[in-house]
């Protein structure tokens, strides 16, 4: 009795209901929803709706539960060369598109870091301001660049650098170009954010103890931003993995990256327990790099608050 | 060769990079050619693509269906993403706070794919056990769009609360006020600005979804993003870019404004705290 008015009090008290509110929401909808996927990743197919077979039934005559764990799908998974080399393409194109991404991005980062206080806001305003406005829009705007009779291809022609229009688009670099492009800013800001609280006398002390500009930058930028450096990636490389809008503009039609044959398997095939066991193992792959994100943001959140 | 000439060099091109392709939308927009890219010269510019997109009764449903689930989404997720913001660094620790921290940081990166089938998978799934939702539409699309833009709102919301210390809380408390009006009175005026940004960065998340959109709508409850989507897969259309030139520069506007309104808000305020010094 004792500890039920003890229960009750804690109930009670207002405290955990404001602490309930974000963390029930959040368990609905975010925490069970991974538990129902896994649970259908280990289920058949059926052609009648839900469109998967129970996992555990009672059966009636027997007067037992039986559950039945298939593992088919993820067997299936491995032995199919398209889902395997799907996978590996998948983090190919997320891998180079981050190196791209961290090449292009930092330069332009460090540049706003060390521009005057006044113009930095306007720069920083500039690498925001695309993200605003519609990323399917942004895509689509390069399929009328990259066209065989798009304005680049045109413009090459008529400069006379190519004879003939180059096949940019449907291939490996319009996939390139279109994550680079849409994961930018998602690389510039946290390297900004580094960048600025660099204390840049530490280069000129540098330089006068006779290092040369390469060798500070190396001995002593790039190892104080490698926080930002990895921040930025993460931010890339996890999104862009499991990328489904831009390869399904412009890339390849041999070679699909993973979002687009998990779509294809929930959509088409209406496969929904190899759809699930797809996206376990996606899921699975990026856990590691979702786990550093999250603690490379615990930490700036304590830095903040010091 | 001067570093910064490098560097610059760089951010020039990186910003033409990022801006090329939205100039080129704006310019063809006006394009009078339906062959899009081929600028005909005889009879543009022209407005024919604009008056297009005003007839089109398709569009203009879904884009009005779009705009109440993003107001519903960033009311929503900033009611959800203040509270967990609060609750993560306001009240000391309590059980399972690491795994709810867990829970507000990973829809940040989690590929939208994964996000769409797994509430797809959910609503599948609680339809059957008990009936709810009936079938899906704006609602089932408000609730995943909320999910993961709280998470937005959260982080927002706590780097804000991570700037001040609880001194003016603790303050109030001794003072006798009650939580309630602590909360009210003070906590919520100053995270104010974050719970602003973070509306505005929902209604964006929201207004900008397919992926997560296509997965958990149904018949009859099609975005503005799932119906520009299943054009441009069919190919390219003059008229989406005349969509797309209105959608910038409604943003274009709206930044700048908010960026000079801030910057006033900002010499305003220094210029107060300057005068509170010189006569105390």
């Amino acid at each position: 009795m004792r500890t039920l008015i003890a229960t009750w009090r804690n109930i009670s008290r207002p405290r955990n209901w404001v602490i309930a509110i974000p963390y029930v929401w959040l368990l609905a909808f975010f925490a069970i929803p991974f538990v129902i996927v896994l649970k259908i990743s280990f289920s058949s197919m059926q052609p009648i709706q839900p469109g998967y077979a129970p996992l555990w039934q009672w059966v009636e005559e027997t007067q037992r539960l039986v559950a039945t764990i298939n593992v088919d799908n993820y067997q299936a998974l491995w032995r199919n060369n398209l889902y395997v080399s799907t996978f590996i393409y998948s983090l190919k194109v997320a891998a180079v598109s981050t190196v791209l991404c961290l090449l292009i991005g930092y330069p332009m980062a460090y540049a706003i870091a060390r521009s005057a206080p006044t113009t930095r806001n306007l720069l920083l305003m500039l690498i925001i301001l695309p993200f605003w406005t519609s990323f399917l829009l942004r895509v689509y705007a390069w399929v009328g660049l990259l066209k065989s009779n798009g304005v680049i291809n045109n413009a090459l022609l008529a400069l006379g650098w190519i004879d003939q229009p180059l096949t940019l688009l449907y291939t490996d670099f319009a996939v390139y170009v279109g994550i680079v492009y849409s994961y930018l800013p998602f690389m510039i800001l946290p390297l900004y954010a580094n960048l600025e609280k660099h204390d840049f006398t530490l280069l000129e002390a540098a330089a006068d103890l006779g290092a040369k500009p390469m060798t500070s930058f190396f001995k002593v930028t790039l190892p104080l931003s490698l926080p930002g450096i990895v921040a930025g990636c993460l931010l890339v490389f996890i999104p862009a993995v499991g990328e489904y809008v831009i390869p399904s503009l412009l890339g390849r039609t041999d070679q699909l990256m993973i979002g687009t044959v998990l779509s294809a398997q929930f959509f088409s095939a209406r496969n929904w327990p190899v759809a699930s066991a797809v996206a376990i193992v996606l899921l699975l792959l990026l856990l590691l790099p979702i786990l550093l994100f999250q603690r490379y943001q615990r930490r700036e959140l304590e830095a903040a608050k010091r | 060769m001067n570093r910064g000439t490098f560097r610059n060099g760089m951010l020039v091109a990186g910003l033409a990079f990022l801006y090329l392709p939205i100039l080129s939308m704006i310019v063809f927009s006006f394009n009078n050619s339906r062959l899009v890219t081929v600028w005909d010269r005889a009879n543009s510019p022209t407005l024919r693509w604009y008056v297009r997109l005003f007839e089109n009764e398709q569009l203009l449903g879904a884009a009005w269906i779009s705009i109440k689930v993003a107001a519903m989404t960033a009311s929503g997720a900033v009611i959800l993403g203040t509270l967990a913001g609060v609750v993560l660094t306001r009240m000391g620790p309590f059980r399972g706070r690491a795994f709810l921290s867990a829970m507000t940081t990973a829809p940040l990166v989690m590929p939208e794919i994964i996000t769409g089938i797994s509430m797809l998978l959910l609503f599948v799934a609680l339809e059957q056990a008990i009936g709810w939702p009936e079938g899906r539409g704006m609602l089932t699309i408000t609730i995943a769009h909320i999910t993961f833009a709280m998470a937005y709102v959260t982080v927002i919301v706590q780097s804000r609360l991570a700037g001040f210390d609880d001194s003016l809380e603790e303050a109030a408390l001794d003072l006798g006020a009650k939580p309630v009006t602590v909360f009210f009175k003070i906590t919520l005026p100053l995270i104010m600005p974050a719970i602003v940004s973070g509306w505005l960065l929902a209604f964006t998340l929201s207004w900008d979804d397919v992926v997560i959109a296509q997965f958990v709508s149904g018949p009859g409850a099609s975005t503005l993003p799932m119906e520009i989507f299943s054009r441009v897969r069919r190919g390219v259309s003059p008229d989406i870019n005349a969509l797309a030139t209105i959608m910038v520069s409604v943003v274009a506007i709206g930044v700048v404004a908010s960026y000079l309104y801030m910057r006033r808000a900002e010499r305003r305020q220094i210029a107060e705290e300057q005068a509170a010094l010189r006569d105390p």
